[in-house]
């Protein structure tokens, strides 16, 4: 087998490492281009995020040699001593690159355990890649395999589900409440770095209309850009609190900023529609009597924050089944890596040889009436032998064919050839 | 075997409410979806059980309480098979189910008495009958979501939020799944009432002697008629509609009870 992986990621080198190591697109085609050029790898792929940049490839020859000069190549394509890059550098080669990388996108190697951008950010690499021509039969088999195995943890797992900032975990809770927010409108009292977080997490969540009241208007209208959100004047409650449904608050104050009968006022008016209110302030933004008014829900960053607690203790709890999930692929990818589907590829063969065969004679049978049944029968019986010695000696020799790239080529190559009008499994 | 979709039936919801309770405590998709084939599975074989009953005791299903309480079992698990689909959400399923599974319990498995045979009524009678059952299983599913409802708004009023919180469905759907479920029943009834009348008609020749089923069907309809009404009015709408909800229900039931056993002439079991 032949797949080698190099790199290194935020748990072996500090971010002065990683940050010269970093690939952006143009360094990212030009090292694939310079890989395959200087007959270093056939295939190359390079994942490169702010947590670890990684060179996954296929060398021509099946050795289990090829990482050292994929690290002499790395500390020469960025200029980086090569001390400083050893102590840093892993490798791993077939079995273990391919856990490896089901491991990365499945988040089980992030630095947040679980997180979603990772999976993103190899299928944008993949693409990018196999966009270049630098991929092949082998790395598009397996990043194909890494990407099902992210979608896979993420669906049966609860590893990235539930949410793991105070933010995140707000603007689930109002889920809870209101279902998807893509009709509901959102209020953000305050425009510190805590607002623009959960304005963020609320766009992403595609919510319908954002309003951003600040006492200076000058940061309301900085974030109200920055998301496309209108600001409201600081104090004009009423219109504001009529249509919001969900309010976040962090506004430094020492007194509360919205009081119970400013609440009451605006529940009647908004006909009880349900509310829900997440105060980051400290001291408190939210006078705490207005707990108890009808249909409005109150989490002040206690609540949130023993929330987050729970869910962080609750995903690594999930770590097993994904770990399994993952397992599982890395058998999957091994086994396909062995068969390369032949056998499915004999068996089209050989149903395409016999429908050839019925429609060869059938056209002819009218030459053929002298003959008996039996006698018809024994001639495709005859027939089907020859081509079946036909098809077994070359369905052998690449059975025997040791290596992957070229053994995929060659089940390609007979797909098209032979195949051409069918589906490729 | 005499009775094998009898236990085929009680196998398939016992497995499908293991599956739905996995679902809600786990959130593995995949039992979420055992839990439905299942539940799809015992609909099928408890249609049978009850065909097989009937069979058995020369009747229809509505002739007696057990009977009616299977039909209505049935009735419960098909609304809510809709609903499921409708609405593309599973979680309240194992309420629902564990519901199903105690109606047919406690119809198939206690003693069916000897019975005369049934005269045919017609269709008129037999559409009357399935169509009350089906409005009174639909009312009894929107009271387990309007229970559903007030358990999750307590969790939440009171950010007590552990694990099943994030499963229950969202407050709002919870609302309009009972909503959906109360339409149903609604639609149901009236039609299924009318259909009484035409049948009573038929059979004496004049629309109305007193009943007192008459009248707290008559209730019934309206009750669940002003629930829709203050589901979205500013006064009611979130946890006092769901109370009320549940309140509708409990009329339901003393519909089925005291009216049926002891007040009423014609309606003994539905």
């Amino acid at each position: 087998m032949e797949i080698v992986l190099v790199g290194l990621n935020h748990r072996t080198a500090p971010v002065e490492v990683r940050e010269r190591v970093s690939f952006n697109a143009d360094q990212a085609r030009r090292a694939a281009d310079q890989l395959r050029a200087r007959g270093l790898l056939e295939e190359t792929l390079v994942l490169s995020t702010c947590n670890r940049s990684e060179l996954y490839g296929v060398p021509p020859e099946a050795s289990h040699e090829s990482a050292p000069g994929l690290s002499s190549f790395l500390s020469e394509f960025h200029s980086v001593r090569p001390e400083l890059l050893s102590a840093a550098l892993y490798h791993h080669y077939d079995r273990a690159a391919v856990r490896h990388l089901f491991r990365v996108s499945a988040g089980l190697d992030s630095l947040l355990l679980g997180e979603a951008e990772i999976l993103g950010q190899v299928r944008e690499a993949y693409r990018f890649a196999h966009e270049l021509g630098a991929t092949g039969p082998v790395l598009n088999r397996l990043f194909q395999g890494a990407l099902e195995v992210g979608k896979r943890v993420r669906t049966e797992t609860e590893l990235g589900t539930r949410p793991m900032s105070v933010a995140a975990a707000g603007v689930k809770l109002a889920e809870r409440i209101f279902g998807k927010l893509a009709e509901r409108t959102a209020l953000v009292l305050g425009a510190g770095a805590i607002s623009e977080q959960v304005v963020s997490t609320l766009r992403d969540r595609s919510i319908a209309h954002l309003f951003v009241m600040n006492r200076s208007r000058e940061s309301a209208e900085a974030l109200a850009q920055q998301f496309g959100a209108t600001v409201v004047e600081w104090g004009q409650w009423d219109a504001a609190l009529r249509k919001a449904d969900v309010i976040v608050s962090s506004v430094s104050s020492t007194e509360p900023v919205l009081l119970r009968r400013v609440l009451e006022a605006a529940m009647s008016a908004r006909g009880n529609r349900a509310l829900f209110l997440m105060d980051l302030g400290l001291p408190r933004n939210i006078e705490a009597a207005a707990a108890d008014l009808y249909n409005v829900y109150i989490y002040n960053i206690d609540d949130l924050t023993g929330i987050v607690q729970q869910n962080r203790q609750a995903r690594e709890s999930e770590v097993p089944r994904a770990e399994a999930i993952v397992e599982d692929h890395v058998s999957k990818f091994l086994s396909w890596q062995a068969s390369v589907e032949l056998v499915g590829l004999v068996e089209a063969l050989r149903s395409r040889l016999r429908e050839e065969r019925a429609a060869f004679l059938s056209a002819r049978l009218s030459a053929l009436q002298h003959l008996s049944i039996a006698d018809q029968e024994r001639m495709h019986a005859l027939i089907d032998e020859l081509l079946e010695r036909l098809l077994v000696e070359p369905a052998e020799r690449l059975r025997g064919e040791r290596q992957l790239r070229r053994k995929i080529q060659n089940v390609e190559a007979l797909r098209d050839l032979f195949l051409p009008d069918r589906e490729k499994s | 075997m005499p009775h094998a979709f009898l236990f085929l039936t009680v196998l398939a919801y016992s497995l499908s409410l293991a599956s739905y309770l996995r679902f809600l405590y786990t959130g593995r998709e995949l039992a979420g979806r055992l839990g439905t084939a299942l539940l799809f599975l015992g609909l099928v074989a408890h249609y049978f059980a009850l065909w097989e009953r009937s069979r058995g005791l020369h009747t229809v299903p509505y002739h007696d309480l057990y009977g009616s309480m299977s039909l209505f079992g049935w009735l419960l698990a098909l609304t809510y098979l809709v609903l499921e689909f409708y609405h593309r959400q599973r979680s309240v399923g194992p309420f629902v189910v564990a519901f199903i599974l105690a109606f047919f319990l406690a119809s198939h498995l206690a003693p069916a008495g000897r019975m005369a045979p049934t005269p045919a009524r017609g269709p008129v009678f037999a559409f009357h009958v399935t169509l009350s059952i089906l409005a009174y299983a639909a009312f009894a599913l929107s009271f387990v979501l309007s229970l559903i409802f007030l358990l999750e708004n307590r969790l939440l009023r009171h950010r007590k939020v552990g694990d099943v919180v994030w499963r229950l469905p969202p407050l709002e759907l919870l609302e309009r799944m009972s909503q959906s479920s109360v339409l149903i029943g609604l639609i149901s009834i009236a039609i299924g009432t009318v259909l009484g009348f035409i049948w009573v008609d038929r059979l004496t020749g004049q629309y109305w002697y007193y009943d007192p089923k008459y009248v707290i069907t008559l209730l019934v309809l309206l009750l669940y008629a002003v629930y829709l009404g203050l589901a979205r009015s500013a006064a009611w709408r979130g946890p006092r509609a769901s109370r009320f909800c549940i309140f509708n229900f409990f009329v339901v039931v003393l519909s089925f009870t005291v009216v049926n056993f002891f007040l009423s002439h014609s309606h003994r079991y539905f």
